[in-house]
């Protein structure tokens, strides 16, 4: 499990993180939400050490993260951040070929061939394994770099707004592959994730960040309320149920 | 009311400024001046102090334009190229016209380094990776293309130490009739003030220009003509002076803030009061030599960008 | 894979046939002499290709900028600016009072120990903003130039002659003695490196791509940087400043090789550089015969493609 504890971090005067404590339960998918500047992509990437808290600890199966070997600690957590631009000349497979650099440092085996083709086939990029990066669409881009995670085989997978710049067929693609790690391979996924919706339907436990700080943590059902989305938000929600999922109507 | 100190602060110092030299004048005496004393003071002095406060005034004003249309406050004649753009046309002349009045030497210095403005310009916006600090990286290593380019023409005419030194301002040489180029300056911060807001506006695209109806084109080429124009005729009868361009703007936007019209003036002053500061160190400090003020004024305005950088975060 | 050892395998004929012309044209029929300096210059131009075909990518690679050149850091200015405070105080008497394996070595203490100030400073203050390493670099570079300028104005013209041999790059005038010490720590530089050339694949993904990917991020930048510091002080202090061949050569070779493998693109880039210095110094001594310094081309033409680069790409 990941486990926060009094995670803070300010930049200057401003205070980004504020004291933030959190146990992430393991094998599902907990969203990050909150309006912009809330803290979430900063508290994200303190947790997988990216960014360098000013006070607090990180926990990953009973180990702090400083005590890990960056190399070990790679096999253990992922993550990914917000879509990002690469000026490489890149094929999808090598790119993929990256996400097991943690285990072999750059000299593949059979087992890390097998993952990287299971990755690949996992995100539908078989037919295009053998592309340059830059030949590809936005949405395509952003499902090779999942692929890259996906062939890191990491129990912990933290996402920063997967859905960024995807039209729908895609947001709907990728939450139902992340699903699938979840389920079939007993993933724990963590994404900021801005459309409320895509939240509710698909993670498991949802946190909400206002200025820094956490100020709800829980199930996706008892998060997905007028009342405690009006407390993150400031704006009045309607709730909607449909086949057993909520969904919320924030539009008017 | 500070615009107040400022002003008496520079009328102070250019007075000090004429009293300053190898032959004792004493302002005391102002009455019983023999002919020699006025012939000293019209025809060096005066002119040396006039064309201070010119210079110091045409930089940062140039500075100040630069940053606007630019959107990025490092950027600067020192860090776009253009005082090397203005050698090399200073060495173009030499090579072609070699007896050449000063003239001439403003005219090919112009407009070489007008089209340099604009390339600079043009690398500046097609740059994808905006950043503040890597857009005068570039701009310092645009210099370093033109000055390997200089570098090559000197060498084949065997020029090379003359044209290291140009780098080097110096006011020990005005005198009156060499200096009065440099009054080009004037017409060009009178026009900076009532464009101020407008290169502003450029500075955010062409776009956002046009879609506030400017007229895009023809102000980005009247502000780079007014810079042009200046540094030319600086590098011209002075030299260059490095860093003055980019450190009075930068400390005057930290104390007024941005309002170009407001600050404007103080800009000018400013730059004014810090060159003559910078005369007068370097007037007394091995008197009766002195140093080049590019050297002291490099020395100091390089160090005055180092905090002013370091403390940026 | 295949494809880019054929490549080169062709770089490599290419480069021992363009050292053979160079080494055999035009001998004078008492050519033991001629031979023997001429074998000399072609070992300066390997080994300062190699230093600086390796420097330059991995200096691009640690910055995700194919436009700079570790020249930029102000190493050279910091040369300069010695080399001119040294004529300045001794004049003609320079080379008796300090000989040119002296001032190769102190021209190499000063340049690391401006690398080490300059990166132990921002590493502290900053946690590694390269650009802002740059910046301050080129002002510092700007600051001695100032300084340097300053000096070289008040030089006597005759000495200003011996300063300007060490200032612009030449392989004519080197000392030999010196190419063996430079060898070595081209070869300890390699030798070191060379083992971690994995990791600057990973590093060119960029620095969070690096650091999930469980690289030691910082420690390998601050590693390869004083890489590079050496690299630059050596190649430097043998023949001077080339300060637009790096991003000639470079570029030259994301061109030949469309590949991210520093173990493939560092090789490739040294003997790109070895073929275009033996073919400019095969022009400077033929064609122009020596009216101009080899720098002084290189960075001529090095520059006028680099203003080719800013403006051809919208993608820098």
């Amino acid at each position: 499990m990941i486990k926060t504890t009094n995670i803070s971090k300010q930049y200057g005067d401003k205070i980004v993180v504020d004291n933030v404590t959190i146990e992430i339960p393991k094998g599902k998918i907990t969203s990050l939400i909150g309006s912009n500047g809330a803290g979430k992509s900063t508290l994200l990437g303190t947790i997988a050490r990216i960014i360098n808290a000013n006070h607090g600890e990180i926990i990953i199966n009973e180990k702090n993260i400083t005590d890990y070997k960056n190399r070990i600690l790679a096999q253990e957590l992922s993550i990914l951040k917000q879509m990002n631009h690469l000026d490489l000349k890149l094929t999808v497979k090598e790119l993929v070929s990256f996400g097991r650099f943690p285990y072999s440092q750059g000299r593949l085996t059979e087992v890390d061939h097998l993952k990287i083709k299971e990755a690949i086939a996992f995100l539908n990029l078989t037919e295009l394994e053998n592309n340059y990066l830059e030949e590809l669409s936005g949405g395509q881009q952003q499902r090779a770099f999942l692929a890259m995670v996906v062939a890191q085989d990491t129990d912990y997978i933290l996402l920063d707004e997967p859905l960024n710049n995807l039209d729908m067929r895609h947001s709907v693609q990728i939450m139902k592959t992340l699903k699938d790690l979840s389920v079939t391979k007993n993933k724990t996924i963590v994404m900021v994730i801005h459309d409320i919706n895509f939240a509710s339907y698909y993670s498991d436990y949802i946190a909400a960040m206002k200025q820094g700080k956490l100020i709800h943590f829980n199930t996706t059902k008892n998060i997905i309320n007028p009342k405690i989305l009006k407390e993150i938000y400031d704006i009045d929600f309607e709730i909607i149920e449909s086949n057993n999922k909520l969904i919320c109507n924030y539009y008017n | 009311m500070r615009i107040l100190t400022l002003l008496i602060a520079l009328v102070f110092l250019s007075i000090l400024s004429l009293f300053i030299g190898v032959k004792e004048i004493s302002i005391v005496d102002i009455f019983s001046w023999t002919d020699k004393e006025w012939l000293i003071m019209t025809i060096s002095r005066l002119p040396r102090t006039l064309a201070l406060i010119l210079t110091g005034i045409g930089i940062s004003i140039c500075g100040l334009i630069m940053q606007q249309m630019t959107q990025n406050k490092f950027v600067s004649p020192t860090t776009a190229g253009t005082l090397e753009a203005a050698k090399l046309g200073i060495l173009a002349t030499l090579i072609f016209i070699p007896q050449s009045a000063s003239i001439y030497k403003l005219i090919f210095a112009f407009a070489i380094t007008f089209l340099a403005s604009i390339i600079f310009l043009k690398i500046a916006d097609s740059i994808k990776h905006k950043s503040i600090i890597f857009i005068p990286v570039v701009g310092l290593l645009f210099g370093g293309v033109i000055n390997s380019i200089t570098t090559f023409f000197a060498f084949q005419f065997n020029i090379v130490q003359d044209v290291g030194t140009w780098l080097i301002g110096d006011f020990s040489g005005i005198l009156q009739g060499n200096y009065e180029v440099i009054y080009i300056c004037l017409p060009i911060v009178v026009l900076t003030y009532f464009y101020a807001n407008k290169f502003t506006v450029i500075g955010m695209g062409e776009n956002f220009s046009k879609n506030l109806g400017l007229n895009y084109r023809s102000i980005l080429h009247l502000g780079l003509l007014c810079v042009s124009l200046s540094i030319s005729a600086i590098a011209v009868t002075i030299g260059t002076i490095p860093f003055l361009g980019l450190i009075i703007p930068n400390i005057i936007s930290l104390l007024y803030g941005d309002n170009l019209r407001q600050t404007l003036p103080y800009t000018a002053i400013s730059g004014a009061i810090f060159l003559l500061i910078c005369d007068i160190v370097g007037r007394l400090i091995i008197f009766p030599f002195e140093v080049p003020i590019g050297m002291t004024v490099g020395l100091i305005g390089g160090i005055v960008f180092l905090i002013l950088l370091l403390r940026k975060k | 894979m295949k494809i880019h050892i054929k490549k080169i395998i062709l770089l490599v004929l290419v480069a021992i046939a363009l050292c053979a012309l160079f080494l055999s044209y035009d001998l004078p029929s008492n050519w033991g002499y001629s031979f023997e300096r001429r074998s000399y210059k072609v070992l300066a131009i390997i080994i300062v290709s190699c230093s600086v075909g390796y420097a330059s990518i991995v200096f691009q690679t640690l910055t995700h900028n194919r436009i700079l050149t570790p020249s930029i850091m102000g190493f050279e200015a910091v040369y300069l600016l010695f080399q001119t405070i040294i004529v300045f105080l001794y004049g003609d008497k320079t080379f008796t009072v300090i000989n040119d394996k002296e001032n190769f070595f102190l021209s190499i203490i000063f340049m690391l120990g401006f690398a080490f100030i300059l990166f132990k400073f921002i590493f502290k203050k900053e946690k590694n903003n390269l650009y802002l390493l740059l910046l301050i670099g080129l002002v510092l570079g700007t600051l001695f130039h100032t300084i340097t300028s300053f000096l070289q104005l008040i030089i006597d013209p005759n000495d200003f002659l011996i300063l300007q041999g060490s200032i612009y790059a030449s392989f004519n005038k080197i000392n030999y003695h010196l190419l063996w010490y430079a060898l070595t720590v081209i070869i300890i530089c390699f030798a070191v490196g060379f083992r971690q050339f994995k990791y600057l694949d990973v590093i060119s993904l960029g620095k969070e791509h690096a650091i999930n990917l469980g690289i030691n991020y910082f420690k390998k930048v601050r590693f390869y940087l004083f890489i590079i510091g050496a690299l630059v002080a050596v190649s430097t202090a043998l023949v001077g400043p080339i300060i637009f061949l790096g991003i000639l050569v470079t570029n030259l070779t994301y061109e030949i090789f469309k590949s991210y493998k520093h173990a493939i693109l560092i090789p490739a880039c040294c003997l790109i550089c070895i073929i275009s210095i033996v073919g400019a110094q095969f022009l400077v001594e033929h064609v122009f015969s020596f009216n101009i310094v080899i720098s002084i081309i290189i960075n001529f033409i090095g520059g006028l493609y680099f203003m080719y680069l800013l403006l051809k790409t919208k993608k820098v």
